[in-house]
């Protein structure tokens, strides 16, 4: 049981018999402010005080240059709404966080189920599977981007096994690439869920799946009411991780298709980048960001509330 | 203990099966790697005269020694002054109730959700106007400052769960605040500082945004930068490209590999907090 530390006794309220201890001494058991002055200093020079210059630029015409700009009011914003190349990075990247999540936790899970049975190969597989997540993600999609590609390993692969008519430029047609992108991003991720997934299941005692199971629940009904409740802590953490990260998402599309075909993957990070350093719109690329960050709290404060309301019914 | 029986064997089976989905990719990785330009079969097919002058040629026009002793300098920079900076403000943090202490943890929590993308941007131009801009130093200062909040709230949470007997002895028994925290909160923080380390590590490692922004130009790049111009200047040499994704893996799963307990952990370790 943690306390908050407003629950916790200040020393002024403890038992008076500390009157053998002198009362200097006391004072001295609470760590000093400055402690925290270091991190804080950092955190306020790399985070804090750029973020807020950034929302300060989001109003104004800056191309990153010029000292001379002029503050625009909300057109940046009103342009973004007119933007169509915008709103559909804005839609990419709603469709991928939710994608990502759904698929890259369903497959995290079964995974996770597999691994956390009697088989053989646990231990092994554990390590092995989890082993992309590592991998630094530009290198992974650098290796798909040539996978995927019309004469890549995929195809062949489909064309070995007969399925000839499944071959298609992956990452070149518009309406696929979409996908491929979100299908690495599973690829290397799932291994990820499924360690979390792992440490949620461990932590549900044995005995109660035997109680379940001498009770007469099968295997299907022993996960929905013994096993799926006592997983909720991993799931959040797993719901949390791969939503902010599909938000974020960046590195993979860069090296996969850098937002093409056209637009056709283009997501609000890849937009971003190539509106400041290549089109020198610092201000529009930085309104963009202001979506993101807005985009990125609902969210997560959502699903804080959502997650956190579920876990204290099922406990 | 649960018996083995033939439903097991299967569940074994199709678990194999799901980890060759994931090595597929990796097979063909090294299958490219070492087969020479000319041999033009299918990539699923083994490389019948497989050679290792990829991986010098690569290591020698990619100038990867270079751009892995980078990654290093500036991974270990990073994640030695992050653990020291927010093991030390997490104790204040966890240990005082006031209303500073409550309000710059909550400071720290607001940096869980902003987006680096944000303060990207503003950061670039103050760090040109430092003259930082091109040199490791001004990746070191950035990580240092963006992975703050995230080591901050693993510490907070599990500094909280832990009884602060220890430390009220220690500071009776004469010690100051900086010796308490150094010779007994600092020892009872080891486990969360295995998960901070991992985790800060990895993510440091492998960024690519924030190179690519304040290293462009530069001769000194990171790994994952230095593979992203390798790409773009050998483009359809894919057998060489292999070579250079290989050396850039290499050392990444050695690490795992080895110790892929700790790192396992590390990450599941994140359901603590």
């Amino acid at each position: 049981m943690t306390l908050a530390p407003h629950e916790q006794l200040p020393d002024h309220d403890r038992p008076p018999d500390a009157k053998r201890a002198p009362k200097v001494r006391r004072a001295r058991t609470t760590p000093p402010w400055w402690f925290a002055l270091p991190a804080l200093l950092l955190f306020a020079f790399v985070v804090l005080v750029p973020s807020v210059r950034g929302v300060y630029y989001a109003f104004t015409d800056w191309d990153g240059l010029d000292p001379d700009f002029s503050f625009i009011g909300l057109d940046n914003f009103s342009d973004i709404l007119d933007d169509p190349d915008a709103m559909q990075a804005i839609w990419h990247t709603l469709l991928i966080a939710v994608s990502i999540t759904v698929v890259q936790n369903a497959v995290g899970l079964l995974l996770a189920l597999g691994v956390n049975s009697a088989i053989k190969s646990r231990n092994a597989l554990r390590v092995f599977l989890f082993a992309p997540a590592v991998i630094t993600p530009i290198v992974t999609a650098y290796l798909w981007r040539n996978l995927l590609g019309p004469d890549g390993a995929v195809n062949s692969l489909l064309g070995a096994a007969g399925l000839d008519g499944w071959q298609q430029d992956w990452l070149g047609s518009p309406q696929v690439a979409l996908w491929s992108v979100i299908g690495v991003i599973v690829w290397q991720y799932a291994g990820y869920s499924m360690v979390i997934f792992l440490a949620g299941l461990q932590s549900v005692p044995k005995e109660i799946h035997e109680a379940a199971a001498i009770d007469g629940a099968g295997p299907v009904r022993r996960f929905w009411s013994v096993t799926r409740p006592l997983l909720a802590p991993a799931l959040t953490i797993n719901l949390m991780l791969s939503i902010i990260g599909g938000i974020k998402l960046f590195d993979q599309v860069y090296a996969l298709t850098g937002g093409g075909p056209g637009h056709a993957t283009d997501t609000l990070s890849t937009l971003i980048y190539k509106d400041a350093f290549t089109l020198g719109e610092f201000g529009y690329s930085i309104a963009l960001a202001v979506v993101l960050t807005i985009i990125v709290a609902v969210v997560s404060t959502g699903q804080y509330l959502v997650l956190s309301r579920n876990e204290r019914a099922v406990s | 203990m649960i018996r083995y029986r033939r439903r097991t064997l299967a569940l074994e089976l199709a678990m194999i099966a799901a980890a060759l989905v994931v090595g597929f990719p990796v097979y063909v990785l090294v299958n490219l790697a070492v087969r020479p330009a000319s041999d033009t079969s299918s990539p699923i097919s083994p490389t019948t005269s497989p050679t290792l002058a990829n991986f010098t040629q690569a290591w020698q026009q990619g100038a990867l020694g270079g751009a892995l002793v980078n990654s290093v300098l500036v991974t270990v920079c990073s994640v030695v002054i992050v653990l020291a900076v927010s093991s030390l403000a997490a104790y204040p943090l966890a240990r005082v109730a006031a209303r500073w202490s409550r309000g710059t943890y909550l400071t720290f929590l607001l940096g869980l959700v902003l987006p680096f993308q944000l303060a990207a941007l503003p950061l670039y131009q103050t760090m040109r106007d430092m003259g930082l801009l091109g040199t490791p130093w001004a990746l070191v200062l950035f990580y240092s400052g963006l992975q703050v909040p995230f080591t901050v709230f693993l510490y907070v949470g599990f500094l909280r769960a832990l009884p602060r007997d220890f430390e009220d002895a220690a500071l009776i028994d004469g010690c100051t605040s900086l010796q308490g925290f150094r010779y007994v909160v600092l020892p009872m923080l080891k486990p969360i500082t295995v998960t901070a380390l991992v985790l800060n590590t990895v993510a440091i490692w492998n960024d690519f945004f924030t190179p690519l922004l304040y290293l462009s130009g530069s001769a000194q790049q990171t790994m994952p930068v230095s593979i992203a111009g390798f790409v773009g200047q050998y483009v359809t040499d894919w057998n060489l490209i292999f070579a250079a994704l290989v050396i850039s893996i290499l050392p990444v799963l050695l690490v795992y590999f080895l110790l892929q307990r700790s790192i396992i952990n590390g990450f599941a370790g994140g359901l603590r907090g």
